[in-house]
């Protein structure tokens, strides 16, 4: 498989306009990634699937992250008509507020869709171009997303008889207020 | 012919069937609890406190210096430490746990605690049959509960108790050592002074 | 260039199952197989609309057993997570605990020993062995055969169980692998019953082929059933059995050679018809292929150590960095991906379900099949909740 440097030359020469850039991964593994920027990923995605050399025909994993200032998702490609891999590509959104969308790689590969709804059930992020973005963990009506660090949990202690630091802390102000 | 791969599967169940009655290998069910099986010595259930001698107060081995508690993940054990200390196997003053729980509805036997422990103070238990009524104070074992005799866990694990004792009879050996070469450089040491200091 | 949308022609055959158009006259039965149900595997809820016996309509609903894993995950030690993994998939804990500690150890560089690594192999073949024993069981069971041959499956479960038992200390939950090694040593005794219970095992398996395989009730029933195309497998990122049944040789012990995967010899079997007979029949010759990694493995394993002696138990932190690390389980591809920032707990951790997004294409497959044929393909596909919910 060839390096990111190449990856990237490559991408470039057939999507003119697609904002690539190399993320380093500084652990020992070596797996390095490729930022793209929102609006051009679809084709890149596209690309990435379809030419000869790369063939990254199978979308392992989707991941979403969240950062302090905004949220990323994660995609790691292998190619089974090759045996390589893996390239990891990844995309920001601009805030953890309002702006969340980021473009939906399910029209590219059928493995995003599960995935990218465990993001949006999760994380928040609006994957736009979803053919089917609704909650597939939590029941439709809940609101706010578990996995974000900022997630306060409801307040249901029935009986916590070894509880430590946090939840030692929250026990004992639920029982104040019984 | 039709129905010949059903008929080869049934000769399969009519093998089974009639084979349960002659070996012992086909009849593979234990009448539990009228039967049991004998246990597996290296099987774990829920943790106990280790105690050596007779007074499961003074021969506590537990120092509550709480890494177990801090490294259980769903965070079932509660320690306090005491005030004050007593003596440990090798004649040292320790503290000693004041509070020694474990919730065991929480506790998923994942033996982390065992593993950390410097001390060798807490080990695996075999006992499953906990079933009580009460499931909120039923199952928090507390101290008294969770002390066991040294005898109990050379009962339930003897390799592994004669491994541990092996070992703890080595440092206390050591720790012997130690102290008798420190006494014995003091005594030396006492002995030359009076001889100085009459000069 | 103008982005393309996903109403582009090429594009579009991937996104959608083919919208079935109903037959009969007035509206579609609406029937929610689950989440009590015998036959689903767990608490998993299948949202059916049918036209007279005909699947027109198919949503798969879960969550029922979520328990946020990767959350707690990082809020806890890498250590502390390792008994956590054991309830992801929990009928193979072994390869769980196998798929993180090859994360974490591509994340640190860690080496392993020899003799864990002929371990690893050993107690992840067993693990694969019972894990498709079972699986082909419980297919069985859904067709109506009132559990024989799951019983008979779970007669041979009990022996390696029993095995796990000895070298672990619990059946199911072992928390055993560590990162850079194993927990414990096995001890002599302990390889020599691990070889007297392989030796039994082709016995077994020739059973289960015997009462099985020319079964003509099983043939009619599954044969043609839940045909799963061998390019929406690999766009929809269907693993393991199910993506080798469908004819695509893709294994990652031989694609990637993780651990010694390399220095054995054994073959990959792939399906012809990409029904449920070929999955059946893959899991069926997996086994067969499994006892023979066996065999060369508890033949060669060395002496030596089981853990690296500088590994650190308390205190790791791996320095800041990500790694994604993957295996092999018997459901497919677990994958781990950790994303370190030099503390001792991670900043994210993610769970890569083989199950999960095989279950992508379970509306693909049932569409236009009769109802009770539902419950077949479902079955095929081979799921454990906890990994789906995780």
């Amino acid at each position: 498989m060839k390096t990111v440097e190449e990856i990237k030359t490559a991408i470039e020469a057939a999507v003119p306009g697609a904002g690539v850039e190399i993320v380093l991964n500084p652990s020992v593994c070596g797996q390095q990634s490729l930022r793209l920027a929102p609006e051009s990923a679809l084709a890149v995605a596209t690309f990435l699937r379809n030419d000869a050399e790369f063939r990254l025909d199978y979308l392992s994993n989707v991941t979403g992250i969240d950062w302090p200032d905004c949220l990323e998702a994660v995609y790691h490609l292998y190619s089974v008509a090759l045996k390589q891999g893996p390239l990891v590509i990844r995309m920001r959104t601009v805030n953890r507020t309002d702006q969340v969308e980021l473009p939906s790689l399910t029209p590219v590969w059928r493995s995003a869709e599960f995935q990218e709804r465990e993001i949006f059930d999760l994380f928040g992020i609006v994957f736009t171009g979803h053919p089917d973005l609704r909650r597939i963990l939590m029941w439709d009506g809940f609101k706010d997303h578990p996995m974000r660090r900022d997630y306060v949990e409801p307040d249901d202690f029935e009986y916590e008889p070894t509880a430590h630091d946090e939840v030692l802390k929250r026990a004992q102000e639920h029982r104040s207020r019984e | 012919m039709l129905g010949e791969g059903i008929l080869k599967g049934l000769a399969e169940t009519a093998k089974n069937f009639a084979g349960s009655f002659v070996s012992a290998e086909r009849l593979t069910t234990v009448q539990y609890p009228e039967e049991r099986i004998a246990p597996i010595e290296a099987t774990r259930d829920f943790p106990f406190l280790v105690y050596d001698g007779a007074d499961w107060e003074a021969g506590l081995r537990c120092v509550a210096c709480q890494i177990c508690e801090k490294e259980c993940p769903p965070k079932c054990i509660y320690i306090e430490k005491s005030t004050d200390k007593k003596p440990d196997f090798t004649g040292k003053p320790q503290f000693y746990p004041a509070r020694f729980d474990i919730d065991i509805s929480v506790c998923m036997s994942c033996q982390i605690c065992v593993e950390v422990c410097p001390f060798e103070a807490i080990k695996m238990d075999t006992e499953f049959e906990l079933s009580t009524e009460d499931r909120f104070a039923g199952l928090l074992f507390d101290r008294k509960q969770l002390a066991k005799p040294n005898e109990h866990y050379r009962k339930i694990h003897p390799a592994e108790a004669a491994a541990v004792d092996a070992r703890l009879a080595a440092e206390k050996a050591k720790a012997g050592a130690r102290a008798k070469a420190a006494s014995d450089a003091a005594a030396a040491k006492a002995a030359a002074r009076p001889a100085e200091g009459g000069d | 260039m103008a982005v393309a949308d996903n109403k582009t022609e090429k594009l579009e055959g991937w996104n959608r199952p083919p919208v079935m158009e109903p037959e009969g006259e007035g509206e579609l039965l609406e029937v929610a197989t689950g989440p009590h149900h015998p036959s689903t595997h767990g608490v998993f809820r299948m949202d059916v609309a049918l036209d007279g016996e005909r699947v027109i309509r198919l949503k798969p609903v879960f969550g029922y057993l979520h328990r946020n894993h990767e959350m707690l995950a990082e809020g806890m030690s890498y250590l502390g997570s390792m008994p956590f993994t054991d309830r992801l998939d929990y009928i193979c804990s072994l390869t769980n605990n196998w798929a993180y500690a090859l994360a974490v150890e591509k994340l640190t560089g860690q080496e392993v020993p020899e003799r864990a690594e002929y371990l690893r192999v050993i107690l992840g073949e067993l693990t694969r062995f019972q894990n498709h024993a079972s699986s082909i069981g419980f297919l069985i069971q859904e067709m109506g055969a009132s559990g024989t041959p799951l019983m008979y499956a779970f007669r041979e479960r009990e022996k390696i169980l029993d095995l796990f038992e000895a070298l672990t200390g619990a059946r199911m939950m072992v928390n055993y692998m560590r990162f850079g090694g194993c927990r414990v040593d096995a001890s002599a005794a302990w390889l020599d019953a691990a070889r007297k219970v392989v030796a039994g095992l082709p016995g077994f398996v020739d059973e289960m082929d015997r009462l099985l395989s020319t079964n003509e009730i099983l043939m009619a029933r599954t044969q043609g059933i839940g045909i799963l195309r061998p390019e929406l497998a690999v766009n929809a990122g269907v693993t393991g059995p199910m993506l080798r049944a469908s004819g695509v040789n893709y294994d990652i012990r031989k694609v990637d050679g993780y651990g010694i995967y390399n220095r054995f010899n054994f073959r990959v079997p792939l399906g012809d018809h990409w029904d449920v007979y070929d999955r059946y029949m893959i899991r069926l010759l997996e086994m067969r292929e499994s006892i023979k990694i066996l065999e060369q493995a508890l033949k060669d394993i060395p002496a030596g150590p089981v853990m690296d002696p500088k590994a650190k138990l308390r205190g790791f932190r791996p320095k800041p960095g990500e790694a994604y690390g993957r295996i092999e389980a018997p459901k497919g591809e677990l994958g781990f991906y950790l994303i370190s920032d030099g503390g001792p707990n991670p900043y994210r951790y993610r769970v890569r379900p083989p199950s999960l997004i095989n279950l992508t294409v379970l509306e693909d497959m049932a569409l236009g099949e009769n109802v009770a044929d539902v419950v077949l393909i479902f079955g095929s596909v081979d799921i454990v909740l906890g990994e789906v919910d995780r």
